[in-house]
């Protein structure tokens, strides 16, 4: 049972992805693929090798950025949604506004934002980051607080209880959920958004930095070396908060969205 | 325990000509409802009454007036003497849903600790009280379960503790246990015969369950219908509830008569459309 699962669940992507790297190899091999156009696996194992320090380095930076970025999101969110879900005019306000944020392209907003900033500041990164952020967090955290099941609330007026036993009694616990959903589509985006940011100039740090002057050096198979870097970095964010969801929602049925 | 002062001459619920209606003066689309109509009912202290009608006789809507999660459209109501505000926000009753209504994050003790804690009542008080209830409903051993974690009865179990955690003299119940199935529902049923007479609180339970009226009352108040109103009220005298109550003829006797008080010719007559 417990074999058959770890087959279907991790034996067979493994085996799928280490078939799929023969294919590309023998493919780079036997075409006599040029590397400008597609570097074979083991060269961008090489690049990897050798580059160890500096991707480390690199993807710590832009680790940090998203980490910070996603954070300042975070609390920015929830703030603003407990703001909204207590005062409905400013959820009408603020509503359409987080979407017409979301809508916005990073890649329009990172450039104008490194010009603002000095080239030497991570902070337009972040703040990238935190933009993109926000909206996911907001809108669950939003639902989440004002979605009530109406036993409950009958329930707490039954025990003449005030609005404030009302949001920290029902409301608050419950959001945790959602809280926790749109924190794990936040730091997906988080990293993009970092490593996205990085392409346009500032500091030189991050991986986005360094697969742009790689990659403007011909050196490809070195620029997909920090483009696994980037992969790795997101799987390491999207696990972490899918960890914390599962944490905070242990005994509870899963979440919708 | 309590030391209030009781006054057996004072009502647990008494309503008089008590009128609800739904929609009047609202939206102008919906016709107003009438889901009432000249409600007189009085509940003695300790008393088990049923109210027991098909669906729409407003039976769900009367206890909810009772419990002042709706106020009444003409009449009054008075709970322990008092309006029905008052008694609310002085929780003299207790409630309990048909969905048990239990708060998944919190586990089964915090989850009867809930209106202590609404209230104020210290954490050592709380957790003694809980413990007291959890060993009266026979869920000792699941303190530090979650909700998701029990079946349906125990669930209502739990919700049954909750309450009863102010020790309140009037328990509201709203068919608590509907969702349940017939073997696990007649255990209930005689739990909820023990609780009451144990801890000798007023109850207004309201069900669509013939048997389950009868068993558990010291009345059973029949409802009809467009609109609702009382069309029976059918006493019950079984005596001490014990193994063979569920087999004997006086049981069937007063299954019967609630039976007809039920199919009882509608005088009021429905109107054609």
């Amino acid at each position: 049972m417990t074999v058959a699962i770890f087959v279907r669940r991790v034996l067979t992507p493994v085996i799928f992805g280490v078939l799929l790297l023969v294919v590309w190899q023998l493919f780079v091999d036997l075409r006599d693929i040029p590397g400008y156009l597609l570097p074979s696996p083991t060269a961008i194992g090489t690049q990897l090798r050798e580059n160890l320090e500096d991707i480390l380095a690199s993807a710590r930076a832009s680790g940090a950025n998203a980490l910070i970025g996603l954070i300042a999101g975070i609390v920015l969110a929830v703030i603003a949604a407990v703001v909204a879900a207590w005062v409905p005019l400013v959820e009408r306000l603020l509503t359409p506004m987080a979407s017409a944020v979301s809508a916005m392209p990073i890649v329009a907003l990172a450039p104008v934002l490194s010009i603002m900033f000095s080239a030497t500041s991570d902070l337009p990164r972040r703040i990238v980051v935190a933009i993109v952020a926000f909206f996911p967090v907001f809108v669950t955290t939003v639902r989440g607080l004002t979605r009530i099941d109406p036993v409950h609330a009958e329930l707490m007026r039954s025990y003449a209880a005030g609005g404030w036993d009302l949001t920290r009694v029902i409301r608050l616990p419950g959001a945790v959920p959602y809280l926790f959903t749109g924190i794990r589509v936040a730091s997906s985006l988080a990293v993009i958004s970092a490593v996205v940011a990085e392409y346009f100039g500032g500091l030189q740090n991050g991986l986005g930095s360094r697969i742009t002057s790689a990659a403007s050096n011909t050196a490809y198979a070195r620029a997909w070396a920090y483009v696994v870097a980037a992969i790795g970095l997101g799987l390491v964010f999207y696990l972490a908060s899918l960890g914390a969801e599962r944490l905070a929602t242990r005994g509870r049925a899963p979440s919708s969205t | 325990m309590s030391t209030q002062v009781q006054m057996p001459t004072v009502a647990a619920v008494a309503l008089r000509a008590v009128d609800k209606t739904f929609g009047a003066g609202g939206s102008k689309q919906a016709a107003a409802v009438t889901a009432l109509t000249g409600i007189d009912l009085k509940v003695a202290p300790g008393e088990f009454v049923s109210l027991i009608g098909p669906s729409g006789c407003g039976k769900s809507t009367l206890m909810r007036l009772v419990a002042d999660l709706e106020q009444p459209s003409a009449g009054t109501i008075e709970v322990f003497g008092k309006t029905a505000h008052q008694a609310r926000l002085d929780q003299d009753y207790g409630i309990a849903f048909q969905a048990a209504g239990l708060l998944p994050w919190r586990t089964v003790r915090a989850n009867i600790e809930l209106p202590l804690e609404v209230h104020g009542v210290g954490r050592p008080e709380r957790r003694a009280r809980a413990e007291e209830l959890l060993e009266m409903v026979g869920l000792a051993d699941f303190a530090g379960h979650r909700p998701d974690q029990l079946s349906g009865g125990m669930q209502q179990r739990v919700a049954i503790a909750r309450a009863l955690a102010e020790r309140p003299r009037l328990l509201l119940m709203d068919e608590p246990f509907g969702a349940l199935d017939e073997m696990t529902r007649e255990r209930m049923q005689d739990e909820l015969v023990d609780l009451s007479a144990q801890t000798g609180c007023a109850v207004i339970f309201v069900t669509h369950s013939i048997p389950e009226a009868v068993y558990l009352s010291n009345r059973v108040v029949v409802m009809s219908p467009r609109p609702g109103r009382v069309s029976a009220i059918v006493p019950i005298a079984l005596g001490e509830r014990t193994e063979g109550t569920r087999e004997d003829t006086t049981f069937f006797a007063a299954v019967t008569a609630v039976r007809e008080a039920l199919r009882a010719p509608d005088r009021q007559g429905v109107e054609p459309r």
